[in-house]
């Protein structure tokens, strides 16, 4: 019996010792970017590695605003994020409920049409959507980008899922009570929702914060880019040659999401788990 | 995912969604048309025009040529043909697929640190939880930017390290051949929070009682971990494995903020959709159109193929 215990403490420690070289390795990006992003371009090209800057640099971070329009991609991002999430938690919450709960014709074929998108990659329909863009006028313009990105098949799914999963006789309570539909989806469905919306938001924010694909064939001009293009242009075509200021950079773009998710760490990762259970 | 773009193709899985029955009929004849146009027609409207009818359209683009200015003319399958023989595609393909195979490996790898984390008595799990999904939140533009210095031939820390134990690393992102596994490493360090946290809530749902009897009956942790875990975790590995290969299949955003437009092994190492992406650029756009379908199909047939094979090697319960 004690040597059962005995071995099973050891093996715990391994776990321990395991868990630990994982999260070193999972970490020593972020770690290694912060610290040389404060440092010098020699520190970085430095033979061997060094993991301490020699001299403390925190101007990098203000070159990053003279060399990018950094300021202005940012405020790309932000919209782009905000009016994604703001619409995609409205229509895919209202979509959902109604698809939940209501009866209507062509329920189910509706239905399946908009599932049908999830089985479809984005390369199939990102240059008509582009033309659809270009036609509007609304190349280079926050709305063009966020545009397609408002409505969102999965999000409607994951809602209709999460409605299906609530009591019906609240609201059966509610329709006594002489609320009409929207009332009782306002008042008494979307309170109950919240578990629900927040994962949408939390996976809408990450997507729409760091999506790189579409916004580089939306966005041809530097001013209009979110962050992860401009990023993304900057290091991809010429030599670099400023290292820590692109670390500086980089760290910013990612910043804003990174510290969000240490804030509210407990529930992104069970938002994303839901997502994924749901 | 790893790219965000990715994410959000890559949760097509509603197969893991338990349907729960319609309450058809609860009140019969009650039709609710007036409210469910003010509630599902705004969003039907965006789906329609943003990704129903693009999607048609892109099937036309993909049978025209188009020139300079904009103008477009019907080619028939030309565009299949020549796709047919285009040896940069099969190249693409086969990167795709070997990049998907490589990110797979993550999987098992995910397994064993979801198993850790899960053991009973574990202290700081949060921590590690935390940790592990650290990568997955971040902007893979941003994040490959550090990687690049981390895979620098010259003066980059993991040749360093290989040197320490004698090993002369190559430039990592710029040799044909090891670009690729380069950029399915970072995969792999992206998607491991992610796949982990599924397979965590997976192994959740497996009652104690089960390992209680078994360690009675003697069995070691391995045979645990063997004859209950991974058995009763397969609907999970197998959720996984399809969003993984999905993601794997649309890769981009790691390529192209890795590797970089100008690097002289990118033309061997790029994905499909890169490929997508460059003809975009260059204005070949019914060409473009083409290896879109190109990608459905590639996608349709591998995510048909997984679901024929799960029934050979998933358990439900």
């Amino acid at each position: 019996m004690s040597k059962r215990r005995v071995g099973a403490r050891e093996s715990n420690t391994i776990a321990y010792v395991v868990l630990t070289i994982g999260s070193v390795v999972m970490i020593f990006p972020f770690a290694w970017q912060l610290i040389m992003s404060l440092g010098t371009n020699a520190d970085v090209i430095s033979v061997p590695p060094s993991f301490w800057p020699s001299e403390f640099k925190p101007e990098n971070y203000l070159n990053v605003f003279d060399r990018v329009p950094f300021l202005s991609q940012f405020w790309v991002s932000v919209g782009i994020t905000v009016i994604r999430t703001v619409g995609q938690l409205v229509l895919c919450s209202m979509a959902g409920y109604a698809f939940a709960r209501m009866y209507f014709p062509f329920k189910g074929v509706v239905l399946a049409l908009i599932l049908a998108i999830l089985m479809v990659p984005p390369q199939v329909y990102l240059l008509p959507q582009y033309q659809i863009i270009q036609g509007l006028g609304w190349l280079n313009t926050v709305i063009g980008i966020a545009a397609p990105g408002i409505f969102s098949a999965f999000g409607t799914f994951m809602m209709r899922q999460f409605f299906m999963g609530l009591p019906p006789e609240l609201e059966e309570a509610a329709r006594l009570d002489g609320a009409n539909q929207f009332q009782i989806f306002w008042k008494i469905m979307l309170p109950l929702a919240k578990p629900g919306l927040s994962a949408l938001a939390i996976i809408t924010v990450l997507w729409s914060w760091n999506d790189l694909l579409w916004p580089l064939i939306v966005a041809t001009s530097a001013e209009s880019m979110p962050l992860s293009a401009g990023i993304a242009t900057l290091t991809s075509g010429r030599t670099i040659t400023d290292y820590p200021m692109l670390l500086a950079a980089a760290m910013m773009a990612m910043a804003p999401v990174l510290i969000l998710f240490l804030i509210m760490q407990r529930r992104v990762i069970d938002g994303v788990a839901f997502s994924g259970l749901k | 995912m790893t790219s965000s773009a990715v994410r959000e193709a890559g949760v097509a899985a509603p197969a893991a969604a338990p349907a729960p029955p319609a309450g058809r009929g609860r009140r019969r004849g009650r039709s609710d048309l007036g409210w469910a146009l003010v509630f599902v027609l705004p969003l039907f409207a965006g789906i329609a025009l943003f990704y129903l009818w693009p999607i048609v359209r892109n099937l036309w683009f993909s049978f025209t040529e188009w020139g300079p200015f904009g103008d477009s003319e019907w080619v028939g399958l030309d565009n299949y043909i020549e796709l047919a023989g285009d040896a940069t595609m099969g190249r693409a393909i086969l990167n795709t697929l070997g990049y998907t195979a490589m990110l797979l490996c993550g999987v098992p790898l995910a397994i064993y640190f979801a198993s850790l984390l899960n053991r009973p008595g574990l202290r700081f799990a949060n921590l590690f939880r935390t940790a592990f999904f650290l990568p997955y939140v971040a902007m893979p533009a941003a994040i490959s930017m550090v990687w690049r210095i981390i895979y620098n031939g010259d003066f980059g820390i993991l040749n360093y390290a290989l040197s320490l134990i004698g090993i002369d690393g190559p430039s990592w992102l710029s040799t044909e051949g090891v670009a690729l596994v380069a950029v399915a490493l970072v995969g792999i360090w992206i998607s491991l929070g992610f796949n982990l946290i599924i397979l965590s809530a997976g192994m959740k749902g497996i009652p104690v009682e089960l390992y209680e009897a078994a360690s009675l009956d003697g069995a070691t942790r391995w045979k645990q971990f063997t004859t209950i875990t991974v058995p009763l975790l397969t609907p999970s590995i197998f959720f996984v494995s399809v969003m993984t290969v999905i993601a794997g299949f649309q890769v981009f955003d790691l390529l192209y903020a890795l590797m970089g437009t100008q690097n002289p092994a990118i033309d061997k190492t790029q994905s499909v959709v890169y490929y997508f992406f460059t003809n975009i650029k260059t204005g070949d756009n019914g060409y473009a159109a083409a290896i879109g379908v190109v990608i459905l199909l590639l996608v349709g047939i591998f995510t048909l193929l997984q679901f024929r094979l799960q029934k050979k090697w998933v358990t439900y319960v």
